[in-house]
């Protein structure tokens, strides 16, 4: 039927010296996986959306002293915290819903270098993200400075850029923690803004709780990753949540992943 | 090549598996025939390394799956055809399949011509094929990386008997270039018209296994003993060849009740029971097999 069809199967001795499939190609499928269906590609293209359109309200409501490229890249951060995390969950949970892990693992069977791959692909989505923002801000900035007589103001130091880079790379990792955590699409994603949330409420409401909050309430301890004041001891209590509520899903996901038996009905 | 030997996989108190033991040669067709629900796909999950084994072990070209180095390149496998995501389109699925195994974009054509899917079909999305055109695509997959062994579930499913004849061909040209196949099926006639080894399963233990002809026109003398090896051997010291399996130790033997008899005797092995082996026994063994199924099939 086709060239393959004529020629023998066993002819060459080392068909099994197949080198391993290296990770960066394994990355590059990840990555691929995350725009090639048409809800992954939405997805996507609604983070670029809201990105710009935040800025361009951002840019026509703002006072013009306020145009400056700190804000208009501050302005992005909150839904692009929102939207990362799931894109980070769906990444991993649509593998499920899909049932897609039946080919997925069987083309790589150690699960482990999947999870690396589904790692690193989300980090990179993430990574363009800010990196978009950035570009879309300082667009803006440029305009500000041309129609508003005391805006555009360039601004933004490469520390307060990482400070946004941080944030978002952690969000982005916590959506794929939640989703091999979970395993299911809704419940990941209700979870990831629910738990919070709750968790955040209660360590406000109870005064003893308090000591805890600053530690361990994650909400709590970005708020100076935003405001670009990290000072060791504001690094020491990001750290520390972050471990909580970033790691440890992670950690716990991926022995998760890594040991659950995947059907195919 | 395939070994199966003596995997188990048990869910709480249910075995859904039970050391099932059996191999699949290069350059034949081996048929994993059972209702549903009878194990055939755990026991190929278990073989891909998806679930673990609760007892045994199996290889694929002499080593355990989960160790074999990119195995989308010497092993086919299509577990479930509906199993893809139903917003990718055919040619994207393949593409993803040949980038993961490192194969040039041309292989993903010369799969889709190979399967019979148009340049048109395969730009549109899984979740608009019919069951017919996903086990196309699936087969195409599973063909993407030129493989030595084929590990197909259910692959007949929904294909329609031109299609059936479509794939007989496929697989067999596959076998006598010295791939080796194992496919599932529930339906004895599908795996009557494609394969040419048979394993029988039924509630998680083989039931009978053997050449296909000799399964399906089963003449010969069924044999039982207290000692299946010594029988075994006896029969071979008397030159009387064993040509099929059956459940509990019983051995269908190439000659009459009297030669068996005797070769037995010789040995001074004692036997259980010593009959002819009646006709069409597997079609009998499989409606009795499948009976729990047909009456669902009934009030459905």
């Amino acid at each position: 039927m086709t060239a393959t069809a004529s020629n023998p199967l066993t002819t060459d001795p080392d068909f099994r010296q197949v080198p391993r499939v290296p990770l960066s190609r394994l990355c590059r499928v990840e990555l691929r996986k995350s725009w090639d269906t048409r809800a992954g590609l939405w997805l996507l293209i609604g983070i670029g959306v809201i990105t710009a359109a935040i800025v361009v309200i951002f840019l026509l409501v703002a006072d013009s002293r306020d145009t400056t490229w700190d804000n208009f890249l501050g302005a992005t951060t909150l839904p692009q915290n929102i939207l990362l995390p799931v894109l980070g969950v769906l990444l991993v949970t649509s593998e499920w819903s899909q049932r897609t892990w039946l080919v997925t693992f069987t083309l790589e069977p150690n699960r482990s270098r999947i999870a690396v791959a589904k790692v690193v692909a989300t980090l990179v989505l993430a990574f363009a993200a800010v990196l978009l923002a950035l570009a879309v801000s300082a667009l803006a900035t440029a305009l500000a400075a041309v129609f508003f007589d005391a805006g555009g103001i360039w601004n933004l130091s490469g520390g307060d850029f990482g400070d946004i880079v941080v944030a978002q790379l952690m969000a982005v990792l916590q959506g794929v923690a939640f989703g091999m955590l979970i395993m299911t699409s809704a419940a990941a994603i209700v979870a990831l803004f629910a738990l919070p949330l709750a968790w955040t409420i209660l360590v406000n409401l109870v005064t003893a709780l308090n000591d805890l909050r600053d530690w361990l309430d994650l909400q709590t301890t970005n708020i100076a990753l935003f405001e670009h004041t990290m000072d060791a001891e504001a690094w020491a209590k990001l750290g520390v949540s972050v471990a909580v509520w970033v790691l440890l899903p992670l950690v716990l996901g991926t022995i998760r992943l890594l040991r659950r038996e995947v059907k195919s009905a | 090549m395939i070994v199966i030997e003596g995997l188990t996989k048990r869910y709480g108190d249910h075995t859904a598996v039970d050391d099932v033991s059996f191999h699949a040669e290069p350059g034949r067709v081996t048929g994993f025939l059972g209702p549903n629900g009878a194990g055939k796909s755990t026991t190929m999950r278990m073989t891909v390394g998806l679930t673990p084994p609760s007892r045994g072990h199996s290889t694929v070209l002499d080593a355990p799956y989960s160790q074999l180095a990119n195995p989308g390149r010497n092993v086919g496998v299509l577990l479930d055809a509906s199993a893809q995501h139903a917003g990718r389109t055919g040619r994207e699925v393949l593409t993803l399949g040949a980038m993961v195994m490192g194969l040039p974009g041309e292989r993903v054509d010369a799969m889709l011509e190979l399967v019979g899917l148009t340049s048109t079909e395969s730009k549109r999305r899984v979740g608009n094929y019919s069951l017919g055109m996903r086990q196309r695509l699936g087969i195409a997959h599973a063909l993407l990386g030129d493989p030595r062994v084929l590990i197909l579930d259910e692959p007949a499913n929904g294909l329609d008997p031109a299609g059936i004849h479509w794939m007989r061909g496929l697989l067999r040209d596959f076998a006598e270039r010295g791939g080796t196949v194992l496919l599932s099926s529930h339906l004895l006639h599908e795996i009557e018209v494609i394969a040419d080894e048979l394993v029988v399963i039924g509630r998680g233990r083989i039931v009978a296994q053997g050449p296909k002809a000799e399964l399906l026109h089963a003449a010969g003398t069924l044999v039982r003993a207290l000692d299946s090896a010594a029988l075994k051997s006896a029969l071979d010291q008397s030159g009387i060849a064993v040509v099929a399996t059956r459940a509990g130790d019983a051995l269908i033997a190439d000659a009459n009740t009297e030669q068996v008899g005797r070769a037995a005797a010789a040995e001074r092995v004692v036997l259980t029971e010593l009959r002819a082996a009646e006709g069409a026994g597997l079609e009998q063994m499989f409606l009795s097999l499948t009976a729990d199924d047909s009456r669902e099939e009934v009030t459905a």
